[in-house]
């Protein structure tokens, strides 16, 4: 059971479920801080200077833990991946050479200028230093992205003595299945981080502090949610119509589909069992399936029998951690209807109980995050490269002994640091909350040159 | 000879030595942390570095890329053959990051958080000691599962890789401090590095005459190339005396410039010797190559954008340039 392939996949999933967290927090808080930094160039109003100030201290808690889980990411692609690496190197490499260039070197270089550049530099140099950032990190989504996508969907290259090589880099740059992944994870991010946003602020406002500050951010956070969860199921659609015609074994573990069937019902809860090859259990909606992975009540859903049971991914896995992600995606509509409902008949800041409800939406996004991750990676197993490489032949050649001693290792230290301490020191910065505007002032952060300012 | 595979690994050399200089002084300022007593002493010493130390990071970031992507077969099997010291060196980084960021926002457990900078520099340093020791002693292939491994991680020679990888760090770290800071933090520097550049001075003859009789058992260390040899002594016992003297009068920019020649001279040697190997004695660069058509991409990405991202990183570091006498807040 515990062989290099299953340590180094747990270590890899485990590693990855805690870095995913930070870029896609600091995703989401730089494009925040974009449009309020934007809205305090323009207006000069004061409580947007106080948001981008209290919102950056959390950027750089969080961008600082997304860089150094980042470099493990990196170095565990040789260390326990060296098949891997050895076979698509050559496709995959420049994917992250790009990444590196014209992503990673972007944040680092004006990632100091945003966190501690205001009494350095001018307000608009400061601005394009924060936008800078944004691009910075969304481009990153995009490669490391275009890589995965080419794993699920492998396009565009041949195969010469085992080895596989890029015949076009276009269509792998720019492959079909990457865009809509792509949007997916930005409007993941964003959503995930307004839930922080929201949860933050209705802190803030039951314990009365902060209040003007507060309302501001919460009924921004409230906004941007209600306008991209309805675009963020559409594009999930397309996500998943996209895999239900490249990987459909995937969509068949999604749905717990074992026989191959025209109008497939879309199951709410089961038991799938590799071991029987079929659900112990099931309660479904009649056509369900068939209906959301093909647009037609009739419409076929490859079963996973229709390959030998080595080549199906685990199928409880794919099937639980996918609705939990699109469980918690409908409980954010939910809650944006009923949120925007009260913001509307100005009832929001006053209802305890919405209040109390939004203190404890911040994780959702995060879960869902994670859970669609396992649902992609999971769902894509037993391969590393959908159908054309093996999972147990992209694996080092190392010893047992050794990975175990690694993933021990990465236990404890991310559960210390990033279990523990990384939510102190946000916990920290959320008790001491934004400075007030004075203070700001007094500072000489507001409105003077930078002349004026030792 | 030139072919694309060889100038991709001019771009990694390139790389590579710019990580060593820049997390080089950042790695050196964490060694001498515990030295310095006063804790805004070294307040002031985290602010020099804070605004960009990622950016430092992200070089070496970019050369595990740059040999992923360039000679993948190498990649994998540096890292599988070196499988803990390569752990140790993430494992330390990350101690060495948090810290960063912790440090300066925390009160009660601040000291934790200033022992964990210093652990985790010097278990990175130890790391790359480690892995570079190794590399230079070159790899074996293990008669029974045929994967190409290293004969030992623990042994004298690693030992003193890493002792001297501590001394240049520190001195780096030192150099670019006495830079950055003014009064008596300054004069901690200069008494530093005038004290450690004899200890790197005995590292250097000891480097040179191990190699010239043989001390280690190992095929590279017989350098058979005595004009080179020569005229890099020259050059680097030059460069040892401007340091020295530099020191002596405290002229505060110079030492970091002779360092940067004495360590690039080093490397260039070192790479010299490593020709044509990436894995030494088991690949050769043109072995683990990939095919031209991506590095012809790479090529022109790296040609178009490597120019660009030295400009903004130089323009961060003029921003942030200047003395520091304080600690740095948000």
């Amino acid at each position: 059971m515990f062989n290099v392939e299953m340590l180094s996949r747990l270590q890899f999933a485990f590693t990855m479920s805690f870095h995913i967290i930070f870029p896609s927090f600091s995703i989401g808080i730089v494009t925040f801080l974009v449009v309020m930094e934007g809205l305090w160039l323009k207006t000069k109003n004061p409580l947007y200077y106080q948001i981008i100030r209290f919102w950056t201290k959390i950027f750089a808690l969080t961008f600082g833990m997304g860089v150094v889980a980042g470099i493990v990411m990196e170095f565990q692609l040789g260390t326990n991946w060296a098949g891997f690496s050895k076979q698509v190197g050559s496709v995959l490499g420049p994917l992250f050479i790009f990444e590196v260039l014209s992503a990673f070197f972007i944040e680092a270089g004006f990632v100091g200028i945003l966190i501690f550049g205001w009494n350095k530099v001018g307000e608009k140099l400061h601005y394009l230093a924060t936008i800078m950032v944004a691009v910075g990190v969304s481009l990153s989504a995009y490669w490391i992205l275009s890589a995965n996508s080419w794993m699920q969907h492998p396009v565009g290259y041949q195969v010469v003595d085992g080895k596989f090589i890029a015949t076009n880099w276009l269509s792998i740059i720019f492959s079909p299945y990457t865009l809509p992944r792509f949007i997916h994870m930005l409007f993941s991010s964003y959503l995930a981080t307004s839930f922080v946003i929201i949860s933050i602020s209705a802190y803030y406002l039951l314990r009365n502090r902060y209040i003007d500050f507060s309302k501001k951010c919460l009924s921004s956070a409230i906004i941007v949610v209600m306008l991209i969860i309805p675009l963020q199921i559409f594009v999930g659609d397309i996500a998943g119509v996209n895999v239900h015609e490249h990987q459909p074994l995937k969509t068949a573990a999604i749905e717990g589909v074992w026989d191959t069937t025209k109008g497939a019902p879309l199951l709410l809860l089961a038991l799938p069992s590799n071991a029987e090859q079929k659900n112990l259990f099931e309660i479904g909606i009649p056509y369900g399936a068939s209906l959301i992975n093909t647009h037609k009540l009739d419409g076929e859903i490859v079963g996973l029998k229709s390959v030998a049971p080595e080549d199906q991914p685990e199928a409880w896995i794919v099937f639980y951690s996918f609705r939990a992600m699109v469980g918690i995606g409908l409980l954010m509509l939910l809650y944006a209807l009923s949120a925007v409902f009260m913001l509307l008949r100005k009832k929001l800041y006053d209802s305890k109980k919405m209040l109390y409800i939004s203190q404890f939406m911040a994780p959702m996004g995060f879960i869902a995050i994670v859970t669609g991750w396992f649902t992609a990676e999971v769902g894509r197993q037993p391969w590393a490269v959908y159908n054309l490489i093996r999972t147990s032949d992209a694996i080092s050649h190392v010893s047992t002994h050794d990975v175990m001693v690694s993933f021990g290792l990465m236990i404890v230290i991310y559960g210390i640091i990033f279990g523990y301490f990384y939510f102190y020191f946000l916990d920290k910065t959320i008790k001491k909350g934004p400075e007030d505007t004075e203070a700001l002032q007094s500072f000489g952060f507001l409105g003077h040159d930078k002349e004026d300012i030792k | 000879m030139i072919s694309y595979a060889f100038i991709w690994l001019l771009v990694i050399a390139f790389v590579i030595i710019m990580y060593i200089i820049l997390d080089g002084f950042t790695l050196g300022l964490g060694l001498l942390f515990p030295w310095i007593r006063n804790s805004k002493d070294r307040d002031t010493m985290i602010s020099t570095v804070l605004p960009v130390w990622d950016g430092n990071e992200t070089w070496l970031v970019f050369a595990g890329a740059a040999i992923y992507a360039g000679f993948p077969d190498a990649f994998g099997v540096l890292m599988s053959a070196l499988y803990l010291p390569f752990i140790l060196l993430i494992v330390g980084l990350l101690f060495r990051g948090v810290s960063f960021e912790f440090i300066h926002k925390a009160n009660k457990t601040v000291h934790v958080w200033e022992k964990c900078f210093f652990a985790g520099s010097l278990m990175a340093v130890i790391a790359q000691g480690l892995i570079v020791g190794s590399y230079v002693q070159g790899f074996v292939v293990d008669p029974q599962t045929h994967d190409i491994v290293v004969p030992s991680i623990i042994n004298w020679f690693n030992i003193f890789c890493i002792f001297a990888l501590i001394v240049g760090y520190t001195m780096l770290g030192s150099a670019r401090l006495m830079k950055k800071t003014v009064g008596e933090l300054q004069d901690k520097f200069f008494r530093v590095s005038s004290l450690l550049q004899w200890v790197l001075l005995v590292s250097v003859l000891f480097v040179g005459i191990s190699s010239s009789i043989g001390i280690f058992d190992s095929p590279r260390l017989h350098l058979n190339n005595p004009q080179f040899i020569l005229m890099f002594s020259i050059v680097v016992v030059l460069l040892m005396i401007a340091h020295a003297i530099a020191v002596k009068n405290k002229i505060e920019n110079l030492p970091f410039m002779a360092l940067v020649g004495i360590y690039v001279i080093a490397y260039i040697g070192f790479i010299i010797s490593d020709l044509p190997y990436v894995v030494p004695y088991q690949m050769t660069y043109l072995d683990a190559k990939v095919d031209d058509g991506a590095f012809v991409l790479m090529l022109y990405g790296a040609a178009v954008l490597l120019p660009l991202l030295l400009f903004y990183t130089a323009y961060a570091y003029r921003v942030f340039g200047g003395k520091v006498d304080e600690k740095i807040h948000y």
